[in-house]
């Protein structure tokens, strides 16, 4: 168990020298963008002397180096500065959006992974069955389709139809019951995109183990078909199903931009879309990384889990 | 002396009824275009208590019919005709129900790899209580005590705390007796044995080999023992049939089997462990090994493997190099090829030392030291055609390109009796296991070395294709003076073919020599111990050895 603990911090480290370099590379692709910020936010009207004079209050004036110290140092403290165009604080401004996508991508999760897992045992035990190929037909012409076609399609079934709203308008004070109803279709469309993947890699590692000679020797001790799978090949697909869910998760977490914005729902990638297109820099920065840091975390977890999913690994020889 | 009871005779002869029957069994295994039938019609008669052995090369069908006998065919395979009556049930036609019924419980299968065949995601006393569980022999609590109990007559070390552990911490000979507990959670009435020695060392297959054989005694179990190894058939079978390519060749009780085989092919396949090489000269006294291993020691990260380890190899002489897995064998052969840098020690190639690393060592001395393995399966690129797999090595160490490089791989392949025109253009896939193997021998000369390291060379192969690949490199060593280190764990094979004989036991060299001062007596303990674990055909030889270490150790 301690090996395992220094594995948790050891990874933990590594996660944070990630965030560290992505925190680099995030500020310095912004310094390279054209254009000065203060000029874009103030519009061209505004005269040099007010650009100048709103260029030292944002701190532009200063150099790169201490303004990205200053911006890391911040965030370490839990500070992630002031947005540029509303001039209110961003983790203020990012605190509800967060919760709001988080709400999303669980919602979304508690749908598509025990789906996808179910549908890739279901699959590995009747493989090559009507049931195996429609199962794969359709997850993968869902996951085809490009996530924005997928929700108006959604919206043009359930939401013209009456039976779901096609704006997802969630707000804090809502109960869970309507928050769930509110932000169904955009939770299905996700489920439609990322299930496909797990789905497959549940089939693909199970069916990958059913030559293993511990599978044949179930089977000889009189243990069924449906056993077999879920008590002595499961257990030894774990890894790679846990990585596929953890990216997929991550994907729930950064990968609802598209899906936010066709159902307007007000979470973090609606945030960054709209910061995008005000120019608000300081925004477009603290979303990103918490992206990064989301993707960072669930990897990590994953990275846990299977190690944990193995006993050669947990109990020393 | 009693009159024999007429009454128990009787019974006894009851009890001996047939319980498992097998007439006319073939068996189609899946083609590219359609099926083919690998199986022609064995017929097989069990009694009850009885141990029939079944012996044969690779792909005489002697695991399929094994797995028969439970009314199971692998992915692939399909039972086609006969008929397989396991105590009056017909087991072809039963349904899945019935036949899962009994698989487990009435009739349980002993793989050749325990390794292999337990699941390394739970503890070895979940794998036991899982069939007696599910077919509602026991409850789990009952069936922990009973396997500690059987644990204990497998003669497993801590039988009580043993089961819970993972496979993976516990060892090969430990596992493959564990799994016959398994196999006998429910008390079947049949065991199907496939291979359960094949893949240990003979010190450990002594010790599962006198398991297996008191416990199904114990219970009077009847059982089917599959191995390609006579000797070890000899020790645990009432009965022996000879089957070859799907067919039976013949059968008879094992004494009479042994002493007079009817067909040419049980002839010859007693005859195989009769090829002994000439001897060499011994090599002068003052000249300079090829090879010289100088006390070298080496570790897998912080653990140990190789420990003061010294020998030297001479032109045109094979070292044959025996122990045990886990003896630091293979782990020389990595150091000598420059795979694993030594912590300690040198080895000189003709006096001078080479580099630790294989990366530092020059073109030419990498040249000068080959290697052939286990395994030809896996040491071939199987993408590659044999004119890639063999010129490579021409062009890279001989320079030759073309013409020439066409010329030499034509001529290697001459040299390892492979008809050039046939074979040049092929893949390893649509060859055999020996001419893969030859191929991989001639991967070896193509580099022109003066020593060729043969790691287990023979081990994965049927003893007549063996014997051949033992005559090919004695043939290879007379005509070019090479050099060979022999990594073996097979004693026969040693008598066989080596000049010299390095002991290896944990890292260390526990005796070596002249093949014939090492294989005289006095022995060191270890080497002792070693020979006398080598099965012989006598078929009392295992309880004659047993009695001699219960009277050494009482």
């Amino acid at each position: 168990m301690k090996t395992l603990w220094l594995m948790i911090l050891g990874r933990l480290g590594l996660g944070l020298a990630t965030l560290l370099a992505i925190s680099v590379i995030i500020f310095s692709a912004i310094e390279m963008l054209p254009g000065d910020l203060a000029q874009e936010i103030l519009g061209q009207s505004a005269t040099p002397e007010t650009v100048a004079a709103f260029r030292s209050e944002l701190g532009l004036d200063r150099p790169a180096l201490e303004r990205y110290l200053d911006w890391a140092g911040g965030i370490a403290t839990g500070d992630f500065g002031t947005s540029m165009a509303s001039r209110r604080p961003i983790s203020e401004l990012i605190a509800a959006r967060i919760s709001n996508t988080l709400f999303l991508a669980l919602y979304a999760a508690a749908i598509s992974v025990p789906l996808a897992l179910v549908l890739g045992l279901l699959a590995a035990l009747y493989r090559n069955s009507v049931f195996d190929r429609l199962a794969n037909v359709t997850a993968l012409s869902s996951v085809s389709l490009p996530e924005f076609f997928l929700g108006y399609i959604l919206i043009f079934v359930l939401a013209q139809s009456g039976l779901f709203p096609a704006v997802a308008d969630v707000t804090a004070e809502m109960p869970l019951g309507d928050r769930l109803y509110a932000a169904f279709l955009p939770a299905l469309t996700l489920t439609l995109v990322v299930t496909a993947h797990m789905m497959r890699m549940t089939r693909a590692a199970i069916i990958n183990l059913l030559a293993s000679p511990y599978i044949e020797m179930a089977r000889l001790k009189g243990v069924p078909r449906g056993r077999v799978i879920l008590c002595h090949a499961l257990p030894n697909a774990l890894a790679p199903i846990i990585n596929v869910v953890a990216v997929n998760m991550a994907y729930l977490v950064t990968g609802v931009v598209v899906v936010e914005v066709v159902f307007v729902y007000p979470g973090l990638g609606q945030l960054l879309v709209d910061s995008v297109a005000k120019r608000d820099v300081s925004v477009v920065q603290a979303a990103s990384l918490i992206f990064a840091a989301a993707y960072v975390l669930l990897n990590l977890a994953a990275d846990v889990l299977a190690t944990v999913s193995n006993p050669r690994l947990v109990h020393a020889r | 002396m009693n009159a024999p009871n007429p009454r128990a005779a009787t019974t006894g002869m009851c009890a001996r009824t047939a319980l498992l029957t097998i007439e006319g069994l073939t068996i189609e295994a899946r083609t590219g275009t359609g099926w083919s039938e690998i199986v022609h019609g064995v017929d097989l008669t069990l009694r009850r208590g009885e141990i029939l052995g079944l012996i044969g090369e690779s792909g005489a069908g002697k695991s399929t019919i094994g797995l028969a006998a439970m009314g199971h065919a692998r992915d692939g395979c399909r039972i086609s005709g006969g008929a397989i009556r396991f105590d009056g049930i017909e087991l072809r036609t039963a349904s899945e129900a019935t036949r899962r019924a009994l698989r487990g419980r009435r009739i349980a299968y002993v793989a050749q790899s325990a390794a292999a065949s337990f699941n390394p995601a739970h503890r070895l006393i979940d794998q036991y209580a899982e069939a007696p569980v599910l077919h509602g022999v026991m409850r789990r609590a009952e069936a922990e005590r009973d396997a500690a109990e059987l644990y204990r007559r497998m003669r497993l070390p801590n039988p009580g705390e043993i089961g819970f552990r993972y496979p993976h911490q516990v060892s090969g000979g430990q596992l493959q007796r564990a799994m016959t507990a398994m196999a006998m959670a429910c008390r079947p009435d049949l065991i199907i044995f496939d291979e359960p020695t094949t893949a240990l060392d003979v010190t450990t297959q002594i010790e599962v080999l006198s398991a297996i054989r008191d416990i199904v005694r114990r219970f009077d179990t009847a059982a089917i023992y599959i191995t390609h190894d006579l000797a070890v058939v000899a020790q645990m079978a009432d009965r022996i049939k000879v089957l070859l390519k799907g067919r039976e060749v013949e059968e008879a009780p094992t004494r009479r089997m042994l002493a007079a085989p009817r067909e040419a092919y049980t002839k010859s396949l007693w005859a195989v462990r009769s090829f002994v090489r000439a001897p060499r000269p011994a090599p002068a006294p003052r000249a300079t090994p090829v090879i010289s291993v100088e006390r070298v020691s080496a570790a897998y990260g912080r653990t140990p493997v190789l420990e003061d380890v010294s020998f030297d190899i001479h032109r045109g002489q094979t070292v044959a190099v025996v122990g045990e897995s886990g003896s630091g064998k293979s782990t020389t052969a990595r150091v000598i090829t420059g795979l694993l840098p030594p912590s300690a020690g040198a080895v000189r190639l003709d006096g001078e030392v080479l580099a630790p690393r294989h990366g530092a060592r020059p073109r030419q001395a990498l040249r000068r030291v080959q290697m052939i393995y286990q395994s030809a399966d896996t040491a071939l690129n199987p993408k590659q055609r044999i004119r890639e797999i063999l010129g490579w090595p021409v062009q890279l160490y001989c320079g030759l390109k073309g013409k020439a490089r066409e010329a030499r791989v034509r001529a290697l392949l001459e040299m390892i009796e492979l008809d050039p025109d046939r074979y040049i253009d092929r893949l390893p896939g649509e060859l055999s296991g020996g001419q893969k193997q030859r191929i991989g021998i001639a991967r070896a000369l193509a580099a022109e070395p003066d020593f060729i390291i043969c790691d287990e060379v023979t081990s994965a192969l049927d003893q007549l294709v063996a014997e051949g690949i033992l005559r090919l490199l004695d043939r290879l060593q007379r005509e070019l003076d090479l050099a060979y280190m022999f990594i073996t764990h097979d004693i026969a094979t040693v008598r066989a073919i080596a000049d010299e004989v390095v002991v290896m036991q944990a890292g260390r060299v526990v005796e070596k020599g002249p093949k014939d001062a090492v294989f005289t007596p006095p022995h060191d303990p270890y080497t002792a111990l070693l020979l006398a674990s080598v099965p012989e055909m006598d078929p009392g030889w295992l309880t004659r050895v047993l009695a001699a270490r219960d009277r050494a150790q009482p």
